[in-house]
């Protein structure tokens, strides 16, 4: 027996077990997490049945509830009776249900806990209404009416339709006023701006302010032409946009009127089929991905964050692959291989350990004060004292978490420099190569797929960081890209939205935690293919060059 | 598969004829001409070359001369030094850490290592082929034409008219002109030191250093190289490093013999396979070193 024990060990059987039970158990953790991210986040969309029911309060007094149920808990008795809740029943613990009623501007709450036997009257009408509103959060009623002007055009069954109708018309109208508001009159803006900063400058040169005036006065009379003609338009398209109401029961019999203006979706859960709340699924989803985010970013779509982050991990790409390269071309290539090199990598190394927050102090401190300062006091006098490149901004972000995942391109592409066979050089030099010519050429080529690795792995880390961010640039919620239509069409002082601030800022900084929490789970999925998406991108390209630079098999 | 067969019969006929010391004078059935040293026209002169990899000396004293257009073998046991030697021709050495040169070796009247000597440029005109075969991961095409871009040749004219005419002289262009433009890698071990052999001829240097050029080749691809250097003769001044006798005595018109850095004997190779003046020499090539 103790044989048997003792040729087990020797065969290195408990090592095997050991180390499968280790990879399992990593794998059985990640895709746990993937899975409750995925079920949590994607689960959000889907349209929810909504109950009525009569629930009997803690006084005896009997209210209707309309809403949907959001989670439960299950509670102890025990609990329940020491806040006061006396119920008549003989199990040792209730279900006590999240109910999110709506209605913010109506009752107060949004979200009530209710304690299941004291539900009564269950049902799930088909004619209640949810309606998804530009403020105050959801609205749970039932249609009574649809008003034009004051006057009721639609009442009883009829209604819907003609909601459904209207709506239509209001959101073109929306549509139409976005586009007013955001591109014309934000490019006229953004124009009459450049032309203060011309006076302005003007005016530094030394030239006589009244002169310079008279320099930009005519653009920008034209500009503000144009701006009172957009600024008529837009005030007829609000008058057309507010003629429509709707008049809604809600659960405490009361009737409310609505603007049209204010709905940005309505719908009829209870009455959809399968297909119905497929196709409204898929919807939000969409809108969740492309539209910008509204009421303190916990309703519509988080576009400016996947933007924000997927350029700020492009534009650290751009900086950190030639700066570590070129980097450890010097260290591996040029570099006399001595105590001083060794220094130095051992330095490089331990760069990567230093925590993220550091970088993001270093580059608040150097980048943002000093450079950033320095950069507007010699090209931006005009806009000060307000800075211009002297503010955290997308292009510092991008600077510093280059600097945080220098040494992985490093360390990664002197490995792949290291691994080019001797007579691959030695090849070329052969042939009347000079070493730059030989580098330029054969090794870096060569050494390209290294080259990608590192970028992956930097990709990878910079992609998830936030900490940094927050002191060098991301904002809750950014008016504008960093790109858009306005020459000079980048505009990398701007500050962004990233995913990862996205989830912290939502998650705890946000009013409305109950409402917020799925938008969290949302989120991290999301910021989790984004992540994979960049990598698999990166991966591809290395893939394609070790096809092609495929190392000398002998 | 023909070819294969034919090569192989080549191969066996060989071994019928073979004399005495175990060496077949007439391989490549070359006629067998009068060489004199002497009065041959000369190449590189070597002038009292010491090398030393730090302490420790490599090459002791060597003088000889390589004489032109003819091809140079040398031979030995290996760590004799005649690597290092052939190194020392294009300056591959100055690439090794720790390494130092005395003496002198020069090129048409040059020493080559003066200060003010262009090693690139040396580079171009003392053309190099390694041990194993090391074409660059790109295509055919560009691996030959590779010298040339070097030298700023653009023209798309005159770079495939010198890929054309460096793949025939390396033999190698009725196998690969349909797929000029496929990666080098996808070659056999023989095309691939064939290829090597045309990236190095393309930019037509003086001299070309076949450093054991076959050593790592089947016996075919061998007998290929081995007739291919027979051809590069008439044009180039060729000196080869080779570990196999045989091989030496087939393809060389004159043959150094090498042991523990020295030189001990060079002379024309029919001579010094069947007459050696030295004693280690008629020891080594009659199987007693190494």
């Amino acid at each position: 027996m103790a044989n048997n024990v003792k040729q087990w060990f020797r065969q290195g059987t408990p090592w095997i077990w050991l180390n499968a039970g280790a990879v399992s158990i990593s794998l059985v953790m990640v895709i746990g997490l993937l899975l409750l991210i995925a079920a949590r986040g994607l689960g959000h969309f889907w349209p929810k049945a909504v109950l009525e029911a009569e629930y009997q309060e803690s006084d005896g007094q009997v209210v209707q509830v309309i809403g949907e149920i959001h989670d439960y808990e299950t509670v102890p008795l025990e609990r329940l009776r020491q806040s006061g809740v006396e119920l008549d029943t003989d199990e040792d613990s209730v279900r006590r249900l999240l109910v999110k009623t709506g209605n913010r501007d109506v009752g107060g709450l949004d979200f009530r806990w209710l304690i299941e036997p004291r539900l009564n009257e269950q049902h799930y009408p088909e004619a209640l209404m949810v309606l998804e509103r530009r403020e105050w959060g959801n609205f749970y009623g039932y249609l009574t009416a649809v008003k034009e002007q004051g006057q009721v055009v639609a009442e009883g069954p009829a209604a819907w339709d003609a909601l459904r109708e209207r709506l239509r018309r209001v959101e073109r109208l929306a549509g139409e006023i976005r586009h007013i508001e955001r591109g014309l009159i934000g490019s006229i803006n953004f124009q009459m701006e450049r032309l203060r900063l011309e006076k302005r400058r003007l005016e530094l040169d030394g030239m006589n302010p009244e002169l310079a005036e008279a320099e930009v006065a005519a653009r920008r009379q034209a500009l503000q032409a144009e701006y009172d003609g957009l600024q008529q338009r837009l005030n007829e398209l609000y008058t057309a946009i507010r003629r429509d109401t709707l008049t809604a029961r809600v659960m405490d019999g009361r009737g409310i009127d609505l603007p049209l203006a204010q709905v940005v979706h309505a719908y009829q859960p209870n009455a959809m089929g399968p297909i119905d709340k497929v196709g409204f699924y898929l919807a939000k989803v969409w809108e969740f991905v492309s539209d910008d985010p509204r009421e303190a970013n916990t309703e519509g779509g988080i576009f400016p964050a996947i933007f924000g982050t997927v350029m700020m991990v492009i534009l650290m790409s751009i900086f950190v692959t030639p700066f570590g390269v070129v980097a450890a071309v010097y260290l591996r290539e040029y570099a006399k291989q001595g105590p001083m090199v060794r220094l130095i990598r051992i330095a490089v190394n331990n760069l990567a350990g230093v925590p993220s927050i550091v970088y993001g102090v270093f580059g608040l401190g150097f980048f943002v004060y000093f450079l950033g300062g320095n950069l507007d006091r010699l090209f931006f006098p005009e806009a000060l004292p307000a800075p211009t490149f002297g503010t955290p901004g997308i292009f510092w972000a991008s600077l510093t978490l280059a600097l945080l995942t220098v040494p992985v391109v490093i360390v990664a592409t002197e490995e792949g420099l290291s691994r080019i066979p001797r007579a691959i050089r030695e090849g070329s030099l052969a042939l009347g190569a000079t070493k730059a010519e030989t580098l330029w050429r054969t090794v870096l080529p060569m050494a390209s797929p290294a080259m990608m690795t590192g970028l992956i792995l930097a990709v990878a880390r910079a992609a998830g960081e936030v900490a940094p961010l927050m002191l060098v640039g991301v904002v809750k919620l950014a008016p504008s890209l960093a790109v858009d239509g306005n020459a000079p069409f980048f505009h990398l002082e701007r500050k962004f939205m990233h995913l990862g601030f996205h989830i912290y800022d939502v998650g705890f900084q946000s009013p409305n935690v109950e409402a917020a929490r799925p938008l969290v789970y949302a989120t991290a999925l999301l910021l989790v293919l984004v992540i994979v998406a960049l990598n698999l991108a990166a991966i591809g390209i290395r893939n394609h060059l070790r096809e092609k630079y495929r190392a000398l098999e002998h | 598969m023909t070819v294969m067969t034919n090569d192989s019969a080549v191969i066996e006929e060989k071994h019928r004829d073979t004399p005495t010391h175990g060496l077949n004078m007439g391989a490549l059935d070359r006629e067998k001409r009068s060489l004199d040293l002497d009065s041959e026209e000369v190449c590189l002169t070597v002038t009292d070359l010491d090398l030393y990899y730090g302490e420790k000396q490599a090459l002791k004293r060597i003088n000889m001369t390589i004489p032109k257009q003819r091809v140079t073998a040398y031979i030995g046991p290996s760590g004799c030094g005649k690597s290092t030697l052939l190194r020392c021709f294009n300056r591959m050495n100055d690439l090794v850490d720790g390494v130092s040169i005395d003496g002198r070796i020069d090129l048409h009247g040059q020493n080559i290592y003066d200060r003010n000597v262009n090693v690139a440029e040396l580079r171009r005109r003392i053309g190099m082929v390694f041990q194993k075969p090391n074409p660059f991961p790109k295509s055919i095409y560009e691996n030959v034409a590779y010298g040339l871009r070097l030298q700023g040749v653009k023209s798309r004219r005159v770079l495939d008219e010198v890929v054309e005419k460096a793949l025939r002289s390396a033999a190698l262009w009725d196998e690969v002109k349909d797929r000029l433009h496929d990666s080098a890698l996808g070659l056999s071990g023989g095309q691939q030191q064939r290829l090597v052999i045309a990236r190095a001829v393309a930019i037509e240097p003086e001299v070309l250093l076949l450093d054991e050029p076959a050593s790592a080749l089947d016996p075919i691809s061998t007998l290929k190289i081995e007739e291919l250097i027979y051809e590069l003769k008439e044009q180039y001044t060729i000196v080869i490093v080779t570990h196999n006798m045989q091989q030496a005595a087939r393809v060389s018109d004159y043959t150094a013999f090498m042991l523990l850095g020295e030189l001990i004997e060079f002379g024309d190779t029919d001579t010094l396979f069947t007459n050696p003046r030295r004693k280690q020499t008629e020891d080594y090539i009659t199987g007693r070193y190494g």
